[in-house]
């Protein structure tokens, strides 16, 4: 007799040379709701894609029901009783919300027409029997997400799903919102269904969790029931590992404030953000993903425009509502993500590079190319870009190298203040180094760096200050001295309401 | 949440009762309104109008475009498009009214499955092109439009069939009244008949609304997208190949031009008529209205004196004020979301 519903041994799993999982082993009895935990990039991701097929393990085995099974793509998976809820949903917005349960599988009558009738009261049971009250003709564009994800969880039972797993169901949820979630959670459990729950809520955990399985760059750490760990001991299995000096920042006494954020706020993003930035300083702003720090950089580089709170800018009060007048004030932003906002993959490195500048090398709308060559020349050379010439397109690039094109092209507007998103996330660790080397050279040249990272090493090695955001606010803020792993890690997943509470 | 407490009926944004946000956002509605005050206004100028004679030529008119206009709704509804559709009518109309003309002695309705079959033919290389080579369909059938016309100055050597060397009882195929009405005009009711069942009581036709309105949930919902992507393609060129027997039959010839630049107007029927062009949505009834609402303005022009050339703008003016208020719904919509 099997107790284990499904059994993952020792998975391993790489993407172009760069190992996400290593060995890791799993177990999901039926009936229980499965904690799935680690920070981002630990792997957590990866794991449920390959339980669900999308991708394929490099070695090791999946065993459902005691039975080893090998899915192809998703559609084995779903076949077997497998049903996955991502964090971006999939649903049909054209289509209503009882076709969306039913999508590719309508009832049909002998004939083979649908069976409209015997579907919207299929769905209507179904809903009800959730417990859920959704107009069954209401189309999903018009949903809310909670509503989206009662929807898709509507689907998942249609299948019959054994195993359901939810993806961070609860990261855009309202508190009363989660609550119905985790009574619909509670229920399914209470009829034998296995529950995969990923969620950086610790308290979430804690209270809705059966088991939880700790996952740290990768590698499995420890399962335990969930009554034997404290949310202490959940953040030091998190965290758990030396920081090494491969983040060398070096000294520098700050000097005046260049960037005075106050109370700024954006409706539904983030409320109440206040921060100094000093010349030669830099601030690590981390959090979670999706704690609003990309939409905090968007609003002070005027992407996004707040709906209150101020900025100064070298003491002076600015509204910024372009990045055209950001560059012009001296800012610079370097995106998170490199292929979609910063770089132009068909362009060549000087293109690149000179795109911010341009109106500075025409003359009467036409480029004067020498100019142009000769600071992306330069420009290069200075982030030590390495291409056979800078006429080399950008997509051919390696990721740090993309990443150095992106940093020179900011630089050649010589800018005061420079933003950097995740500044090396998916670059080799040789690459890293080399990146963060220069960054703390910058600062060392007087320029103020406001660095938003979700790898904790790089946020405590390179600040000289660091602020935590969790779920659009300010909820830690720490001397380069008094920041530890725990501490961030605590502010970053800690409940609003309970800050202040010391570890 | 709300899902505890669904929002009553009007007190969301999104489904507020208000006359004009209604015949916006149900395309069906704000069309008839805007065809019976075009009715309405042009009779006032030109009594002639309104007359059972000059409907049934609208009618007969707008049967070929309505044919061709759903087919061409089924593959946008799929975030594709078949631009290739006036040369198939150029080609499969050229070689039917060959193989009419050479064999008089064949049963003329022999010519409409020949048609439909021919039309397939050349829906499958459209397919093939878009699932197997990965080609995005504009550029595809951009490709074909070009090759499906130069086939017909090949196959022709550039020489027209004309009315005289074509047998009667094939002229009489779509003008033929047999039943009361057009045969064309049957055939028209009859194609939209049968694409609204299959459209919406059919898996397959649910399915092709499934990948248009999101592709890769459609995959992972275990629909095959490849497949309805070709079996759009498939019957665009069947439908269309339908419509190019009844062109040859109505205007008693086959030309090198025949159906030159039709494709757009068939593109303007289906998006004025709310088929949407980021995919996912359109209805049968309301291609049908596109396609009325511009037999009427083709027809009225030169009752109110103005120059037929004016066509094409008004024709473009209406597309871009469909397409406008599509976003605007869109836009609309996913701001009550939130």
């Amino acid at each position: 007799m099997n107790e284990h519903l499904l059994e993952l041994r020792g998975i391993s799993k790489s993407f172009s040379g760069v190992e996400v999982l290593h060995e890791v082993s799993f177990t999901l009895h039926p009936g229980e709701v499965h904690a799935l935990l680690g920070e981002n990039g630990a792997g957590k991701s990866t794991l449920v894609k390959i339980i669900t097929g999308v991708h394929q393990p490099d070695k090791g085995e999946i065993l459902l029901g005691g039975e080893p099974v090998h899915f192809s793509d998703a559609r084995d998976s779903r076949q077997a009783g497998i049903a996955a809820i991502y964090q971006e949903l999939s649903l049909f917005p054209d289509l209503d919300v009882a076709e969306n349960i039913f999508a590719g599988r309508q009832p049909v009558t002998l004939g083979g027409r649908v069976d409209w009738r015997k579907l919207y009261a299929e769905a209507g049971k179904l809903l009800d029997s959730l417990g859920v009250k959704l107009d069954l003709k209401q189309k999903a564009r018009t949903l809310s997400i909670a509503q989206q994800q009662m929807v898709e969880i509507a689907r998942a039972f249609s299948i019959n799903a054994q195993i359901l797993i939810m993806d961070e169901p609860t990261s855009s949820l309202t508190l009363h919102e989660v609550d119905d979630l985790f009574r619909l959670v509670r229920r399914l459990r209470a009829e034998g269904t296995a529950i995969i729950f990923i969620s950086h809520r610790l308290e979430e955990l804690l209270a809705l969790a059966d088991r939880v399985t700790v996952l740290r760059d990768g590698s499995y750490v420890a399962t335990h029931p969930m009554k034997e760990v404290t949310r202490f001991g959940l953040i030091r299995m998190m965290v758990g590992r030396t920081i090494t000096d491969l983040f060398p920042k070096q000294d520098v006494t700050p000097g005046e404030v260049v960037l005075k954020v106050e109370n700024l706020t954006r409706a539904g993003s983030f409320y109440k953000v206040s921060f100094e930035l000093r010349r030669g300083e830099i601030l690590g702003l981390a959090g979670l993903v999706g704690a609003g720090r990309t939409n905090v950089a968007r609003a002070i580089f005027g992407v996004e425009l707040p709906t209150a709170g101020r900025i100064q800018v070298e003491g002076r009060e600015v509204r910024i509502t372009s990045p055209q007048q950001a560059i012009e004030l001296g800012l610079a932003y370097v995106p998170e993500d490199r292929q979609l906002h910063g770089l132009i993959p068909a362009m060549h490195i000087t293109s690149n590079i000179s795109l911010p500048m341009l109106a500075h090398y025409a003359r009467m709308g036409w480029l004067r190319d020498t100019r142009e060559r000769k600071s992306a020349y330069e420009a290069a050379c200075q982030m030590d870009v390495r291409a056979n010439s800078i006429w080399q397109l950008a997509r051919e690039l390696s990721g740090g190298n993309q990443q150095k094109v992106v940093l020179a092209k900011w630089l050649s507007t010589q800018p005061r203040i420079l933003i950097l998103d995740e500044p090396t996330r998916g670059i080799d660790v040789g690459t890293k180094a080399a990146l963060h080397a220069l960054m703390s050279k910058l600062a060392a040249e007087g320029i103020a760096i406001l660095m938003i990272s979700s790898e904790l090493p790089e946020i405590l090695g390179m600040s000289d200050r660091v602020i935590v955001m969790r779920e659009g606010r300010v909820t830690g803020a720490f001397s380069r001295a008094e920041a530890t792993q725990e501490k961030i890690i605590s502010a970053a997943t800690q409940d609003v309401a309970t800050i202040g509470i010391t570890l | 949440m709300t899902a505890q407490n669904p929002p009553a009926l009007g007190t969301s944004p999104a489904t507020r009762r208000n006359l004009l946000w209604t015949l916006v956002r149900f395309r069906e509605a704000g069309i008839s309104v805007f065809i019976l005050i075009l009715v309405v206004a042009i009779t006032l100028r030109s009594p002639s109008f309104l007359t059972v004679d000059n409907f049934e030529d609208i009618l007969l008119n707008i049967s070929i475009l309505t044919i061709v206009a759903l087919a061409q709704a089924m593959v946008i509804i799929t975030r594709g498009i078949d631009l290739s559709v006036s040369s198939m009518i150029g080609l499969v109309a050229m070689m039917v009214a060959f193989v009419v003309k050479e064999h008089p002695e064949m049963p003329v309705l022999f010519a409409v499955p020949l048609g439909m079959a021919l039309g397939a033919v050349l829906g499958t290389f459209n397919g093939l092109i878009i699932t197997f080579g990965k080609v995005p369909p504009i550029i595809a059938t951009l490709g074909t439009l070009s090759i499906y016309r130069g086939l017909v100055f090949f196959y022709s050597q550039g020489t027209w069939i004309n009315s005289f060397e074509l047998p009667r009882s094939f002229k009489l195929l779509s003008k033929g009244t047999p039943l009361g009405l057009p045969n064309m005009v049957i055939i028209a009711i009859v194609v939209a008949v049968v694409v609204y069942y299959f459209l919406n009581y059919t898996r397959t036709g649910r399915d092709i609304f499934a990948v248009g309105s999101n592709p890769d949930a459609a995959q992972f919902a275990g629909i095959r997208k490849q497949r309805i992507t070709f079996l759009v393609y498939l019957i665009s060129g069947l439908l269309t190949g339908l419509a190019a027997v009844l062109w040859a039959s109505r205007f008693e010839s086959a030309q090198t031009n025949t159906g030159l630049g039709f494709e757009l107007q068939t593109v303007a029927a289906a998006v004025i008529g709310g088929v949407s062009t980021s995919g996912g949505a359109g209805t049968v009834p309301g291609v049908l209205l596109g396609a009325l609402l511009l037999g009427i303005i083709q027809n009225a022009l030169p009752l109110v004196h103005i120059s037929p050339f004016w066509q094409l703008a008004i024709q473009g003016v209406l597309i871009l004020v469909a397409v406008v208020t599509d976003n605007l719904i869109v836009r609309r919509a996913q701001r009550t979301r939130k």
